[in-house]
């Protein structure tokens, strides 16, 4: 099942990292973030990113944003070299970041606004978003108005109103609770199959990257290197129930067992 | 498909407000502050009476009132200088203020060779400079401006600069990804962003403004209800120094009344904020 690297698909690679390395200069010497990721991901491709905090996840996420620039190495994106902040990516984050001052739909429209994009497509496009993540009705509430779920989704919505091809999470769910989490899970898939895109998502929730993505990429920490790649060989639709299937534990099994050999986890014997 | 938490209060106006008035919910509708001042004012009233207080000691409200409608017309006359001092400063202080925390926010060097300064000149009394202020001035309207704007300026300085930093790290990404140029960036997130927490600056201020006025109106003046208060003190009329303490207490809180009104229609989405920097 697992593959020792991204193997690289010309063809329709979408995102492809070669030789990344990042060193942040720290009062007490260098952090090596990351050393020499190579990793492929195709278009259209659902890939986690799991590993233990400090692994540099994040990081790598801000690279491809072009947010960050790589101390060493090249990243592409589409055809494109990433040299600096890349327009054609939506990214969300653990905290939802979203502007108190706005409605959820002037929330979502700030996206459109500051692009300088159609404001009346926009705001239909925008619209259509908010009722597919449920949220039809709340338009015009402000985010102390809503619960942490609805805030996340509302973010959700902007991350996704200019089409993005590339969409950048970064543990989105983190920060709900596990049943909340579990329907933004399926609202994200959703989304995704919508809206045909490819989804880089960092997690640290086995089970969460399971579920939801079609390769799990893990990583191992300090400096933080790709240490496999499993390809999760689930039908879609992903139900729910899913997560009771004995293949599914398989792949939740392999992956706690790979951060075991990591020394990640310490049990008690 | 089912929404998994549960659906927040949405704000409810109130239907009861709009039902049919009687004495009793008036009464009911206003504050216990009120009612507590009430009580300590007639209180006053009568152990000043029980007790004879002699007036140029202590006087009675009641007294304090009548010689509010006395003196009305110079009280007023002298009000208009002391407003217009507070309101000229204040305003200075918010056109030189704001820049410079926009400044302190967005350079590096203004943040370590201004900002020190300014928090550090804190711990400088403004009042003993105010006879100095005097000395440079003159008597005219100038000195007590500075004054107030010695005051009033670092409280809005302090929050704004607070304010401007609090756009968390996420949210300039966020624009940055978006494509905002440094002008959209600060108008659209960091801006009102700030509001919250420069209007606590703004409010802080008018309450240090009228102090600032009264301050400079004591130092060196012939107009302004310091003066009054002043001059009344030395020909030992308590109660014209009551009445004018009454007259400067109300314009503090009328103009504290008019910057929460202000908040509440510029800032909406937040009703309460932090205050940094009590001077």
């Amino acid at each position: 099942m697992s593959m020792p690297q991204g193997v690289p698909l010309a063809a329709d690679a979408h995102i492809s990292i070669t030789g990344v390395s990042k060193t942040f200069k720290g009062r007490a010497g260098d952090v090596h973030a990351l050393q020499d990721i190579d990793l492929t991901i195709r278009r259209g491709e659902f890939v986690s990113i799991l590993g233990p905090s400090g692994c540099g996840k994040s990081t790598l996420l801000m690279l491809l944003s072009g947010l960050v620039p790589s101390t060493k190495g090249m990243i592409k994106v589409g055809d494109k070299t990433v040299e600096g902040p890349n327009p054609d990516i939506g990214i969300v984050f653990q905290q939802d970041v979203l502007l108190e001052w706005r409605t959820a739909l002037q929330n979502v429209m700030m996206q459109a606004e500051i692009r300088k994009a159609d404001l009346k497509a926009a705001r239909e496009r925008a619209l259509q978003l908010l009722e597919m993540v449920s949220l039809k009705g709340f338009e015009g509430s402000y985010p102390k108005e809503m619960s942490g779920g609805m805030r996340q989704r509302v973010s959700i919505c902007r991350a996704l109103l200019h089409k993005p091809p590339l969409l950048l999470m970064d543990e989105p769910f983190g920060a709900l609770d596990a049943m909340t989490r579990d329907q933004l899970q399926l609202d994200l898939m959703r989304l995704c199959r919508d809206n045909a895109m490819t989804v880089f998502f960092i997690t640290h929730s086995i089970s969460e990257a399971v579920f939801l993505s079609d390769r799990v990429v893990v990583m191992s920490p300090r400096p933080g290197r790709v240490e496999r790649i499993i390809d999760i060989d689930l039908p879609r639709p992903r139900r729910l129930l899913m997560r009771e299937d004995p293949r599914f534990n398989d792949y939740t099994r392999e992956l706690t067992q790979i951060f075991q050999g990591l020394g990640v986890f310490r049990e008690e014997v | 498909m089912a929404v998994v938490e549960s659906t927040p209060a949405r704000p409810v106006i109130s239907e009861t407000r709009r039902s049919r008035w009687s004495p009793l919910r008036m009464l009911r509708s206003v504050s216990p502050a009120v009612w507590t001042l009430i009580a300590l004012v007639i209180f006053w009233e009568v152990s000043v009476r029980l007790t004879h207080v002699a007036e140029f000691i202590l006087p009675t409200p009641s007294r304090i009132i009548e010689e509010i409608g006395a003196y009305w017309p110079r009280l007023m006359v002298n009000s208009g200088y002391t407003i217009g001092e507070i309101v000229l400063g204040f305003v200075f202080s918010v056109i030189v203020a704001v820049p410079l925390a926009v400044l302190i926010t967005y350079s590096r060097a203004a943040d370590r060779a201004i900002y020190p300064l300014i928090v550090t000149s804190q711990t400088i009394p403004k009042v003993a400079i105010a006879p100095l202020m005097v000395a440079w001035f003159g008597y005219g309207a100038t000195p007590k401006i500075v004054i107030v704007v010695l005051l009033s300026f670092f409280p809005i300085v302090i929050n704004s600069v607070v304010g401007l930093r609090a756009s968390s790290a996420e949210m300039l990404y966020l624009a940055r990804s978006m494509g905002a140029t440094p002008w959209q960036t600060f108008w659209k997130f960091r801006l009102p962003q700030a509001l919250p927490n420069m209007f606590a600056g703004f409010k802080l201020a008018t309450v240090m403004a009228v102090i600032g006025a009264i301050v400079a109106e004591f130092v060196g003046s012939d107009v302004g209800l310091g003066y009054v208060i002043q001059v009344a003190g030395s020909s030992f009329n308590i109660t014209r120094q009551f009445a004018a303490i009454v007259v400067i207490s109300v314009i503090g809180m009328v103009l504290f009344m008019l910057m929460e009104w202000a908040e509440r229609l510029i800032v909406p989405w937040k009703n309460s904020s932090n205050i940094a920097g009590e001077a």
